[in-house]
């Protein structure tokens, strides 16, 4: 171990078939309500027919290193925790919409209850010791999660061993979210 | 040249963000519009006060600051209302974070009210107090006493409470802005402008507002001359804001593109800057050199431009974000 730990996903691209079975996971974990999700499957296709490529992203909250919505939340209700995973306290929230407006990812949204939602890393399985919903789930084993700051970790390997991206690194928020390409 | 295609399917199912963010709807470009007409007011009467030792002439100045605080718990209302969790709205007054411009807001507005009081009570003449004191629920000895203390206090503290006036004014209109110009995920919103855009138009609209009423000679003078220099540097900075848009890059264009030729143009370019500045400030010049007197129809129109800014922006900011970047 070195540092304070520092909890990040690592999505192999891949490894990805776009399955969803990491949404559905993460619905039936957290129990998000019909019409809403706090992960999603992007599917991105470039090139000129019939030169194509596919890269198929499992996305959700970033937890970034230096997140806006923290910085703009009004009340406290979106701050740091574990890891130094993005949280909202349910309690705490106004649903003043100021964290989802300065989301660059678009991961936020009110939740019918009026308090807002995103990921949140399963932090409640992974004090138990347990993994991500989405990442027991993931059929291919494409999703890891773990703590990058430990060098002994399968994030940091991953990560030190295979060529990687973030999404909108311009927007300069440190996103703790990493895709394998 | 060939043409790459590029096509994103995502299953993301979000009706409150997909096609695009839509969060904010009518509440908040009117709480933006109230807050600055207030923050406007504020700084107005603040600098006409300062300017001599003696009460407002007109009834209209030494009524505004009560007028005030009415458009001020109408915008907070709008605000309210806007809340998907109203009954944790006290937990704005828990807390206090200096990164957010809505925290900072809060208590800016919690500090307006007993301020512009102050001014309110100390502004008005002997004749409005002795009107006041005649009405009905006055006679309670009780009640003519508190408000006998009220009116010493206001005398007294008079001068600091037109500079704290003042400053909280400039402080709420710059933050109307703000609360906006910080959300950088929100292309159209990534400006640091947008605080002193929001202050100018701020000061602008409650100039406006106040040229609606019987004002003395002098202070419509002073107020029309104040009204044009608003005007004027509104349209530099919103010049500017557009100059960002095109040197801005990808983001820029992006960021431009709802007023540039998509579907906000004809509101901000008829509405804001033709109808709201440009005509208004053509017939404020023309009052001012011909010494004609105001008519109703230039502050109408600054203050119907005010309000569609702020529904342009807000909008435009929505319409805008990082995920349109490949």
């Amino acid at each position: 171990m070195s540092g304070t730990p520092r909890y990040t996903m690592v999505v192999d691209t891949k490894k990805c078939v776009g399955c969803k079975a990491c949404v559905l996971a993460c619905k039936a974990e957290n129990a998000i309500p019909d019409g809403y999700c706090r992960s999603w499957i992007v599917e991105e296709i470039r090139g000129e027919f019939p030169l194509l490529s596919a890269e198929l992203r499992s996305e959700r909250c970033n937890h970034c290193t230096d997140a806006p919505c923290v910085a703009a939340c009004p009340t406290g209700a979106s701050h740091y925790s574990d890891g130094g995973t993005v949280i909202v306290t349910r309690d705490k929230c106004t649903g003043c919409k100021a964290c989802i407006a300065s989301c660059p990812y678009d991961a936020r949204f009110v939740h019918p209850e009026g308090f807002v939602e995103k990921c949140t890393f399963c932090l409640h399985r992974v004090r138990r010791g347990e993994q991500p919903a989405c990442v027991e789930i993931c059929p291919t084993q494409s999703l890891h999660f773990g703590d990058v700051n430990d060098r002994e970790s399968e994030v940091a390997q991953l990560l030190a061993a295979r060529a990687s991206k973030v999404l909108h690194e311009e927007a300069g928020t440190n996103p703790n979210l990493y895709f394998l390409v | 040249m060939r043409q790459e295609t590029l096509e994103i399917v995502t299953t993301r199912a979000n009706p409150l963000i997909d096609p695009a963010l839509h969060v904010w709807g009518w509440e908040i470009p009117l709480y933006l519009f109230l807050g600055g007409v207030v923050a406007g007011l504020m700084v107005v009467l603040a600098g006409l006060s300062l300017k001599s030792t003696d009460r407002p002439k007109s009834k209209a100045v030494q009524l505004a600051p009560f007028l005030s605080l009415v458009l001020l718990s109408v915008g907070m209302g709008a605000l309210f209302l806007d809340l998907s969790n109203k009954l944790n709205v006290y937990r704005f007054y828990l807390a206090f974070n200096p990164t957010s411009p809505m925290s900072w807001g809060s208590w800016i507005l919690v500090l307006v009210y007993p301020v512009v009081l102050v001014t309110g009570l100390s502004s008005l003449s002997d004749e409005l107090r002795a009107n006041l004191m005649a009405r009905g629920f006055m006679q309670k000895p009780s009640v003519a006493k508190l408000m006998r203390q009220a009116f010493s206090f206001a005398d007294g503290a008079r001068r600091p409470a037109l500079w704290a006036t003042l400053g909280l004014g400039i402080g709420l209109g710059a933050y109307t802005g703000l609360l906006l110009g910080t959300l950088t995920a929100r292309l159209a919103w990534n400006a640091a402008i947008l605080g002193p855009l929001f202050l100018t138009s701020g000061v602008s609209t409650g100039a406006a507002l106040l040229l609606l009423f019987k004002l003395d000679e002098a202070e419509e003078k002073t107020i029309v001359r104040w009204d044009i220099v608003a005007i004027v540097v509104e349209l530099a900075l919103l010049g500017l804001m557009l100059i960002d848009f095109g040197v801005g890059g990808a983001a820029g264009e992006l960021a431009g593109a709802s007023i540039l030729g998509g579907s906000w143009t004809p509101w901000f370019w008829s509405v804001v800057v033709i109808g709201g500045l440009l005509v208004p400030l053509g017939l404020n010049l023309i009052e001012v050199n011909k010494h004609v007197r105001a008519t109703l129809f230039s502050p109408a129109l600054i203050l119907l431009g005010g309000l569609t800014l702020r529904f342009v922006l807000v909008a435009i900011g929505q319409e805008s974000s990082f995920s349109m970047i490949q």
